[in-house]
């Protein structure tokens, strides 16, 4: 029924090599380790100040300021990176500046590629593991300045720790050299050098013009983490403090001389386009204000965004509503479940003989499970400021991928990329909503009518709900049986969705994009730990107009729910306890076995309860981060449900930041509580029925609650952080659900019905 | 022309009665630390203090604000020093995209005006503001610890 597996994995990696043909990269030179240190003339210096690499420039003053080259959207970025850098050039943290790095290819991501590839974590064979060690190359080569898959600290782990190591032994060698000593007497401390025998020090601002006409050396030798200052403590973030007087500047705060407000109109139907002819709109537009007609909107532009958004609302404007127009959410899960029972289907896991076995078996158990799109709603509005202007194009814009958006941008201006400068602010929230480049485009689009002055385009509240790309629609059928001890002898598994992978492609490359078997849909389903003699995992991609994209955790925040809750489903058919069900199934994985102990124990699993309330556990790991949950929950006199507790136990190997772990853990825990409570994007119409929050609600303070997290010590490079804490949660509760009222509950979002 | 009175100052500006609050401060007084996140007044990310109230600004127009004192996230430091409430907000850590947080903390500031020291309750009662990045414990947290520090500004 299946494609062979190998087939399907050359297949998949075929992926990379036709996303680097896409145009995404110039040249398929790998880049040495030299290139990863950066020049310093990449950044930009102040007076007294000089650049070592492309990671660190240092003042006169002793300050130290470090380019980030991710985009800070609240996972603390501007902070963990640093730090690393910090750490190994014993610099002194109060000292410390950040900065945003500009866009090159030193700067590139290719620890985010390893999340695509379709190998299970177990798997060590010769395919998997020079898959691993090419698509590093291939990554770093595609040269993407790409936030995503919780994969920041992991690629700066070994440069950002390189670059500060390089700089400091360029200090040591200006200080050996300005005293005549050997560089092997010095040592730092705190941003300075020392020389403790002759009882000498300087600082390194006295230092710095020296040190920049040292040859960087190389390969420096890291700390020993045993010695760290930095890396593994509380350090506050430094972005805290512009957060709390209102001085960060998003994206939407972007303020240029001359600068005018645009408001946008999309079609409200999925594919529609524009039927009013630009004549007649433009008879309703007041004075002092501007129309434009952009590839898919009709545009306001005025001197406040106000006056441009009701000049807007008070035209009529008429849609050709297309192909889409009869499109509901009805018709596209009765679409899914008629694909997951297609004879043909991509194969992602295949252990033992599962169907025979299966077909033998006594003790069976059959469940479909489903969840619904989902819109990111990200708290700062979708926008972005663009001026064209004297053969340049500058965008200022908060994005997760400046190096597209530069790609792109030059591309729609008609301006060469070398003049074609991106400016990425502070993100108010990303969620994978900013690793699309639409509002980019459309900000361009508009530039290039306004006669070379800046254009800041905002969508409502409104558009940016109903203008998704969201969050997929998905639908999973399990069939698992148990032998007469009650262990599981079979575990089958089929998710029909559409394809986040595709979705993606098509809109960087347009009909370049192959259909493809895709990793990111499957994610979460066929590479968990457990250890089953007989596995079949397979994906349906099911078409739909609905655009999809990536959404905090992308596959896992579908999948997890999905095979936790089955999980649960087999052990409650075993007459097992889900908690030591799960531990006999990672006999051979003592990571996740680990922690799953912690959350259990700190929970108090197994402990008495209050009456009217139960607990649920799960388990799951995603961008290699092990998490696990155990939800405390009850239902009120209203039938809302509550979720009273979560203690949430993470490894997510070597720790730069506890605090900001714990952060993660608790933002990830309440944007997939949210999902699991409320989410629910429907489809009527062609058209988003959903608008604003009052009909796609959130999650607030009296509902959010109160979150325990726990750490498992590890020597490990770093894991992901972002994204782990996301899948767990639904079936944690749904979960402490059934343990409350025997009632399981297979669709997203959670609801009690009586 | 319409008198505001922001931050204990009088400006006079020529705009629309019916223009929203924040688009004055954001648009035409450029005072961009008032966040606009849903237009309908059902995020809290634009809140404002009115006459010592916490007013989502998003849907107050300026007509209905000429004579009462607004105060905005942009006065809150006096003399350079962090007001007890941003002082807590540090000491817990609550800001991660910080985009909703300049609400959530007017919101808290004219809570802790109106009761010096909140119950849990009273927290979830007022502060109804939305953040994505779900930094609800630690503002929880941050107000508490702010309960703490006194009456002192």
């Amino acid at each position: 029924m299946s494609a062979p597996k190998s087939t399907s994995r050359r297949k998949f990696l075929l992926a990379g090599a036709v996303l680097t043909g896409g145009g995404l990269i110039i040249g398929y030179n790998i880049l040495g380790r030299q290139d990863k240190l950066g020049n310093g003339s990449l950044l930009a210096t102040g007076k007294d100040e000089i650049a070592l690499n492309g990671w660190v420039k240092i003042a006169a003053d002793g300050t130290v300021t470090i380019a980030v080259p991710r985009s800070e959207m609240g996972q603390g970025v501007f902070t963990a990176l640093p730090m690393l850098l910090a750490e190994e050039l014993d610099a002194d943290w109060s000292k410390i500046k950040v900065e945003q790095a500009p866009i090159a290819k030193m700067y590139s991501n290719a620890a985010l590629f390893q999340n695509l590839l379709p190998f299970h974590p177990d798997d060590d064979g010769l395919l998997a593991r020079s898959g691993r060690a090419s698509i590093e190359k291939i990554g770093f080569a595609l040269g993407l300045q790409v936030t995503g898959g919780s994969s920041s600290v992991r690629d700066a782990w070994l440069p950002m720790r390189t670059a500060g190591a390089t700089a400091r032994a360029m200090l040591i060698e200006a200080a050996a050299k300005k005293w005549n000593v050997p560089a092997t007497v010095c040592v730092t401390k705190n941003g300075e050098v020392l020389h403790p025998a002759g009882n000498r020090k300087a600082s390194y601002g006295e230092l710095i013009s020296d040190a920049a006409k040292i040859v960087p050396p190389e390969n420096v030798k890291l700390k020993d983490p045993a010695t760290f200052n930095l890396i593994g403590k509380a350090i506050p973030r430094t972005d805290v403090a512009d957060k709390v007087n209102g001085k960060a500047q998003f994206g939407i705060d972007t303020r240029v001389p001359g600068m005018v407000y645009a408001a946008v109109k999309q079609s409200p139907v999925i594919g529609g386009t524009l039927k009013s002819s630009f004549a007649e709109l433009s008879k309703n537009i007041n004075k002092n204000n501007e129309l434009y007609i952009i590839p898919n909107g009709v545009v306001v532009v005025s001197n406040s965004w106000w006056r441009a958004k009701k000049n807007l609302d008070a035209l009529q404007i008429e849609w050709n509503e297309g192909a889409n127009a009869n499109l509901d959410s009805a018709t596209i899960s009765q679409q899914l479940a008629a694909d997951l029972e297609k004879t043909s289907a991509s194969g992602f896991r295949n252990v033992g003989d599962a169907d025979n076995i299966l077909k033998a078996a006594t003790k069976k158990v059959e469940a479909i499970y489903q969840v619904p799109f989902l819109a990111h709603a990200a708290m700062e509005p979708i926008n972005c400021t663009a001026q064209i202007k004297d053969g340049k194009c500058e965008v200022w814009v908060s994005t997760q991928v400046p190096s597209i958006a530069q790609w792109k941008a030059s591309k729609a201006a008609g301006v060469s990329s070398d003049n074609t400068i991106i400016h990425t602010t502070l993100l108010g929230g990303g969620f994978g909503r900013r690793l699309e480049i639409d509002m980019i485009e459309q900000a361009i689009h508009i530039a290039k009518q306004t006669g070379g002055r800046p254009v800041q385009m905002i969508w409502t509240r409104e558009e940016d709900m109903q203008h998704d790309m969201y969050r997929p629609i998905a639908m999973s059928k399990f069939s698992g049986a148990l032998d007469d001890k009650g262990e599981i002898v079979v575990w089958t598994n089929r998710v029909a969705a559409p394809s986040v992978g595709f979705d993606t492609m098509q809109r960087l490359m347009g009909s370049m994009a192959m259909d493809m078997p895709d990793k990111n849909h499957i994610e979460g389903a066929f590479d968990q730990p457990y250890e089953i003699p007989n596995i079949k995992i397979e994906q349906v991609r099911s078409k739909t107009p609905v655009p999809v994209g990536s959404w905090r955790s992308v596959g896992h925040s579908y999948n997890a729910f999905f095979v936790e809750s089955f999980m649960d489903e087999m052990a409650h058919a075993a007459g097992k306890d889900p908690y030591d069900f799960r531990k006999a199934l990672l006999q051979n994985h003592p990571r996740h076995r680990a922690v799953l102990e912690l959350a259990a124990t700190k929970a108090g699993w197994g402990q008495p309860i209050a009456v009217g309330s139960a607990r649920g556990i799960a388990l799951h790991e995603s961008f290699s981060g092990i998490c696990a949950q155990v939800a405390e929950v009850s239902i009120d006199k209203d039938n809302n449900i509550r979720v009273n507790r979560v203690v949430c136990a993470i490894d997510c190997g070597s720790v730069v930041n506890p605090s900001i772990v714990a952060q993660q853990m608790e933002s990830a825990i309440i944007f997939g509580l949210t999902a699991a409570l409320y989410g629910e994007i429907t489809i009527k119409n062609g058209r988003v029925e959903q608008s604003n929050f009052p009909s796609y609600d959130m999650l607030r303070m009296a509902q959010s609650p109160r979150i325990d997290t726990y750490i498992v010590p590890s020597a490990l490079p770093p894991g992901g952080v972002g994204e782990p804490g996301t899948p767990p949660i639904a079936p944690a509760v749904a979960n402490a659900l059934f343990a409350l009222n025997g009632k399981r509950l297979r669709n997203l979002p959670l609801r009690i019905t009586t | 022309m319409i008198t505001l009175n922001i931050n204990g100052k009088d400006s006079a500006l020529d705009i629309e009665d019916d223009m929203p609050l924040l688009w004055a401060l954001r648009d035409v007084l450029n005072m961009t630390g008032t966040k606009f996140g849903c237009g309908v007044a059902a995020c809290g990310a634009c809140t404002v203090q009115v006459d010592g109230v916490a007013t989502r600004s998003c849907v107050m127009p300026v007509a209905a604000m000429v004579g009462k004192k607004i105060h905005t996230i942009e006065a809150l430091e006096q003399d350079g020093k962090f007001h007890k409430v941003q002082q807590a907000w540090i000491q817990a850590q609550a800001p991660q995209c910080g985009y909703c947080q300049s609400g959530m903390i007017m919101a808290a500031v004219s809570l802790l005006e109106q009761k010096t020291n909140p119950t849990d309750a009273d927290i979830d009662e007022a502060i109804s503001n939305i953040c994505r990045c779900g930094t609800y414990p630690r503002v929880r947290e941050a107000i508490h610890l702010a309960a703490k520090m006194g009456e002192s500004k």
